[in-house]
């Protein structure tokens, strides 16, 4: 693909990861487009939250760069790192809530740490961002041990919304849930990226938000990221790929986004 | 700068919004916002031309505030390319409900006499929560004891190691400093009388008796106390523990009896050590400050302890280490939902392990003048 390195907002060349002699990256590259929903797929064991933890700069690469919004990650200067890391906004797996403090305080945090506001101003953001991401108000005031698990990945989001970001990493933010809440999670998904023009990348093995919400796939085999639309995937001859993309449960999940 | 000037009169009035609206810029929208009149009535138009980059955060508190000022008799029109996003928070604002009435104070009185209530009921529950461990203990410990092969050897003997072997240089070293630092202070005071040779008698009978035992136990209550409450806390909070439960195994048996009976196992030993490197202590110390030789350190030690001195300190070891692997596992199995629970409940299981240790050792002393030991 011809494309510029200023219109991706992650740009990944060459990427390798070692855990001693297991090599799980071998010269990986991956481009993220502004405005995209880039789902990230994988079989497990294949180094998926590795990639994830390599852009966002908590793993150091073994060799290759990464770049946010044209910034490599591994040289930026303290202050830099601050103004990026505030561009962006991540869910952990298991939404990774700070359990001492209720889900408004949780919201709050970044707001705390980055902006001189007022408790009131605070509590209408903290009251934004549930309302953003369809929580009720009074579920504010709760601690994460209190919450049901969609409700967590719902806390998770407007956490990682609170400080609007353009970007938002997600990582298998459907795992777990009910079909009803996995599909709801899917609606506000690409509800939030249509209203608030973000660009989402999430790593995911749910077939149906897979379908529905995504308009790129990456597949890390062998290594290497293999990138293309989803049709384009559904073509694939790649062993791994065409097994993912024509298995069984897949089949279910595409009717059901066609149908 | 301002961001927003509101100009017109009467049932006109027009809001020009202008400069930074990025989040960056919220405590000066605040302020300003804050400083809008209220009682407006008529229409409004908010004029977003003139902004910069304007966030979700601050558009939604301009929402907020136009609707505390105005509700119900402004007509809220926004013009000059408001934010893609306004439509949405718009539609959020209006579905906001009302904040939920904070719950009335009651009043102090009420207040302290309800404090005081609620204080017992909890130390009444925690008394027959208490009760029921130990007895749930006791009940598995029987069934251990006529079915040995639940004792798991291999569970054992890596609490023995963890909390023994690993134990043995800081237990050792501490016993040594103690009772040199015993033996020179004492010293200083005897040797004005021409009493030199009781340092050995000193430092004998209170290592023996007394230091040697309770040095280790409360050693072993910050090491292995701490570690067997936040080992079993985590294991809590991530339904380890339901998770053996619900393959019909017992988290008692599993893991507070293999603990229990390592360090019951474990710290008489240590205690064995510590004995020996703190009365080794003494003689050095006899030795290089007071010239007093080995062989006459040695005889003098023995004229000057009884047959019990030694079994009076270590009986007690026993006692202690079943204390303080009670008192650990115990606070582990009580962790709920939170990081913090488990590092309160930790520091609880060091603090209340140390006392109780030292609440027991102070029976024992009673008890051994009075039976004569």
């Amino acid at each position: 693909m011809p494309e510029p390195a200023a219109a991706s907002v992650v740009r990944v060349r060459g990427l390798v990861s070692r855990f001693g002699a297991q090599v799980v990256h071998d010269g990986l590259d991956m481009d993220i487009r502004s405005n995209e929903v880039f789902g990230i797929v994988g079989g497990s064991g294949t180094g998926k939250s590795v990639l994830l933890r390599t852009i966002l700069g908590l793993r150091r690469p073994d060799a290759g760069t990464v770049e946010l919004y044209g910034k490599d990650v591994q040289e930026l200067a303290a202050a830099d790192r601050s103004a990026l890391v505030q561009s962006y906004g991540v869910t952990f797996q298991n939404g990774a809530l700070i359990s001492s403090l209720t889900v408004a305080q949780n919201i709050q945090l970044p707001l705390r740490e980055y902006h001189p506001l007022s408790e009131n101003t605070l509590d209408e953001l903290a009251q934004l961002n549930l309302a953003l991401v369809g929580l009720a108000r009074d579920a504010g005031a709760k601690y994460p041990s209190q919450l049901s698990g969609g409700m967590v990945k719902r806390a998770a989001l407007a956490r990682a919304l609170s400080l609007e970001p353009k970007l938002l990493f997600l990582d298998e933010p459907t795992a777990g849930l009910d079909p009803i809440s996995a599909a709801a999670f899917d609606e506000l998904l690409l509800y939030l990226h249509s209203q608030l023009r973000l660009t989402v990348v999430m790593i995911t093995h749910d077939l149906d938000t897979l379908f529905r919400t995504c308009n790129r796939v990456g597949v890390i085999v062998d290594g290497r990221m293999i990138t293309d639309t989803l049709e384009g995937m559904l073509q694939n001859q790649n062993a791994w790929i065409h097994e993912y993309f024509h298995g069984p449960r897949a089949r279910a999940a595409e009717k059901g986004a066609h149908g | 700068m301002t961001v927003l000037e509101l100009e017109g009169e009467g049932d006109d009035w027009r809001l020009h919004l202008g400069g930074d609206w990025s989040l960056a810029a919220m405590a000066q929208i605040e302020t300003e916002l804050r400083a809008l009149p209220g009682g407006l009535h008529g229409r409004l138009v908010c004029d977003w031309s003139r902004t910069e980059a304007p966030g979700i955060g601050p558009a939604w508190a301009l929402l907020i505030r136009l609707a505390d000022i105005g509700t119900p008799h402004v007509d809220v029109r926004h013009t000059g390319d408001p934010p893609h996003f306004l439509e949405l928070l718009q539609k959020l604002e209006a579905e906001r409900g009302v904040a939920p009435a904070a719950p009335e104070a009651a009043p102090r009185l009420e207040h302290s006499v309800s404090a005081v209530g609620r204080w017992a009921v909890l130390q009444g529950a925690e008394g027959r929560a208490v009760i029921g461990f130990f007895g749930r203990l006791v009940t598995v410990l029987r069934e251990v004891f006529f079915r040995p092969q639940a004792l798991r050897p291999s569970s054992l003997a890596r609490h023995i190691y963890e909390t023994g072997i690993t134990a043995i240089p800081i237990v050792s070293l501490i016993a040594f400093l103690i009772s040199v630092i015993v033996a020179y202070l004492g010293a200083q005071q005897l040797g004005r009388f021409g009493a030199d040779i009781f340092v050995v008698d000193l430092v004998t009978i209170s290592v023996l008796r007394e230091m040697g035992v309770l040095l280790t136990a409360i050693i072993v209550a910050g090491r292995s106390g701490s570690a067997f409450a936040a080992e079993i806390g985590v294991m809590q909070l991530n339904e380890e523990t339901d998770a053996l439960r619900a393959m019909g195994m017992n988290p008692v048996e599993l893991l507070v009896v293999p603990r229990l009976l390592g360090l019951v196992i474990a710290l008489p030993l240590l205690t064995v050590i510590a004995d020996a490197m703190g009365l080794a202590g003494g003689g050095l110390l006899s030795l290089l400050n007071l010239h007093i030789p080995l062989t006459q350190f040695i005889s003098r030690l023995r004229e000057s302890i009884s047959p019990t001195t030694f079994w009076a300190g270590l009986i007690k070891a026993p006692v202690f280490a079943v204390l303080i692997a009670m008192v650990g596992t115990y606070r582990g199995m009580q962790v709920r939902e939170s990081a913090r629970e488990l590092g309160r409940l930790t520091t609880v299981a060091v603090v209340q392990s140390i006392f109780l240790v030292i609440l027991a050792d102070a029976l024992f002393a009673v008890l051994f003048v009075q039976i004569d030991f």
